[in-house]
């Protein structure tokens, strides 16, 4: 195998410009490839069958109950007639015309159906509360247990402590607005900086691992009148399940949103060596380019 | 870990990576129809409700109760819904006498089977619960309850050592069906039965119970969902089993693919 990447003298004595080194890092270890690949698997399945649930009733409201009396604070419905339906989002008493994709979508032989989300998203295609609802709760376990996991090595090998806690260099005001700059002009670390994440990205990361995702959970067992009945603390926690509910489309909505932030910089920077990296754990540190 | 990979192995993973992801962008956008709908899945899918249950009855076997809330966290509106009006002669008979000549029958394993009026009913303690009905699509309302908790009708029946289940015969028939086959019935095991929130209630929110919310009896069984909330029960069997029932799921909504146990 030819090493590619050791600087070499041109043969025949005269020097040459040096070449950048191609250093190669091992930068995530297996656990962590391991668990982030279930939870994308996880998550995206749980997204899918949690808006086939959420079809079921697709209305939002805050307080102790709420249900078709009620106001709620958002929901996916219909204006104009019986016959000709036209799809619908109420925000507040904001109303926006979501026609084709929320409210009324194309059912399986392509004529218009009233439907929450539509049913290229959900998780059976068809209207199965049932179905979306065992496939959720088998994925919330994967998921949970999968999170242990995650959480435990976290801890045990340092990544926490090494990788994702920010430094106290990290949190001065200057370093992040220095990472905010370079965020939006989409200038990526290079060198040694790019060995490590940045204090965007680790807030970023602790978000959700310490805020969305047990909020989710947290919120999803709320809806429970089992898990109610024993740790009613979840009730006042969160302020009544109908509030619960809310919260829990809220984080789904924010596990999204860091989802497609992650993607859309993977793509930024460099899809290969990052899907590499996640994959086989090597990763190619950026080198610092002549601009 | 310095050792960088050779550009043949470089090659072969972004064929990789590209294999990977076109293969779980294919399985989340085409594929999972077909997956959910294959039977071995459908197995391994439902065996997390096991799990569900057996972690709920751990956090509930001190038997704790449900939330109570007060005269003032009623809902305004409390929804009814399934069956509103039954479409049985015998029923409507029943309602047009006021239910005077209701006899809801225990029967079953229990040592002696009896028939209660509504007046041998109401003249039993009694309890009186402001709960959270949570039915299974999301939504939620706050009524009061009033009725006599379950225990004190088994008791008085006696149950026998070989019963499991609580089964509840209703009135409705869902589905309109001609054959019976929609007459809506659920079960419940012996450890929800004894709870003290389980109760058979005649009355709602200090009125007796009304048409639509299931007159003359219908069951609160506070830490389950709506649909295992059965109304217009004709008759209580205890059994041992419910499989030999219709869809042999043992409710109506479980024959039609909700889970038996709706803690969550």
């Amino acid at each position: 195998m030819t090493d590619l990447s050791i600087e070499s003298p041109i043969p025949g004595g005269a020097t040459a410009p040096p070449k950048p080194v191609r250093e190669v890092i091992y930068r995530h270890t297996f656990v962590v490839r391991l668990t982030h690949w279930i939870n994308v698997l996880a998550i995206s399945l749980l997204l899918m069958s949690g808006l086939q649930i959420f079809n079921a009733h697709p209305r939002l409201y805050f307080g102790q109950f709420g249900a078709d009396f009620d106001k709620p604070w958002i929901e996916l419905t219909t204006k104009g007639t019986d016959d000709r339906p036209i799809g619908v989002t109420r925000i507040g008493g904001l109303e926006l015309n979501t026609n084709g994709v929320l409210g009324v979508s194309k059912d399986a032989s392509g004529n218009p159906e009233v439907r929450g989300f539509p049913r290229w998203i959900t998780l059976p295609n068809d209207r199965d509360l049932g179905t979306g609802r065992r496939w959720h709760f088998f994925l919330a376990w994967t998921l949970v247990i999968n999170g242990l996991v995650y959480v435990a090595w976290g801890f045990i090998s340092g990544h926490f402590r090494k990788d994702l806690a920010p430094t106290k260099d990290d949190i001065k005001p200057r370093h992040i607005w220095r990472n905010i700059i370079d965020h939006a002009r989409l200038k990526h670390p290079t060198g040694e900086a790019a060995k490590r994440y940045n204090i965007l990205q680790k807030f970023a990361y602790l978000a959700v691992i310490v805020v969305f995702v047990p909020g989710i959970v947290l919120t999803g067992l709320t809806m429970s009148p089992g898990v109610d009945a024993a740790l009613p603390w979840l009730l006042d926690l969160f302020g009544g399940r109908p509030t619960a509910r809310s919260i829990h489309f809220i984080c789904a909505n924010l596990i999204v949103l860091f989802v497609i932030v992650h993607v859309v910089e993977v793509f930024l920077a460099g899809v290969v060596n990052e899907m590499r990296s996640m994959i086989t754990g090597r990763y190619v540190v950026p080198q610092e380019h002549a601009t | 870990m310095n050792r960088p990979p050779s550009s043949s192995s470089l090659v072969s993973r972004r064929g990789l990576i590209g294999v990977g992801s076109a293969g779980l962008g294919g399985l989340l956008l085409s594929g999972c129809d077909r997956l959910t709908n294959a039977p071995s899945v459908q197995h391994v899918i439902a065996r997390a409700q096991s799990l569900s249950m057996g972690a709920q009855r751990l956090l509930l076997s001190g038997q704790p109760l449900a939330r109570e809330y007060t005269v003032k966290d009623l809902s305004p509106v409390f929804k009814a819904n399934g069956s509103t009006m039954p479409d049985d002669d015998a029923y409507q008979t029943l309602m047009d006498g006021g239910f005077a000549d209701y006899r809801l029958k225990v029967d079953g394993l229990v040592a002696t089977p009896r028939q209660f009026s509504l007046v041998d009913l109401k003249a039993m303690p009694s309890r009186t619960q402001i709960t959270r009905h949570d039915c299974v699509e999301g939504w939620s309302a706050i009524g009061g309850w009033t009725g006599v908790p379950l225990h004190q009708v088994l008791s008085l029946v006696g149950v026998l050592p070989a019963a499991r289940f609580v089964i509840f015969h209703c009135a409705d028939d869902l589905d309109g069906s001609l054959d019976g086959s929609g007459q809506y019935y659920e079960s419940i095991d012996l450890f929800d039965a004894i709870h003290p929130q389980t109760i058979l209630a005649y009355a709602m929110n200090g009125a007796p119970l009304t048409v639509p919310h299931g007159a003359p009896l219908r069951l609160r069984v506070e830490r389950q969902l709506g649909y295992k909330q059965a109304k217009y029960i004709m008759r209580i069997e205890l059994a041992d089993r419910f499989d030999h029932l219709k869809g042999g799921k043992g409710g109506y909504w479980e024959d039609r693919g909700y889970e038996w146990y709706g803690g969550i």
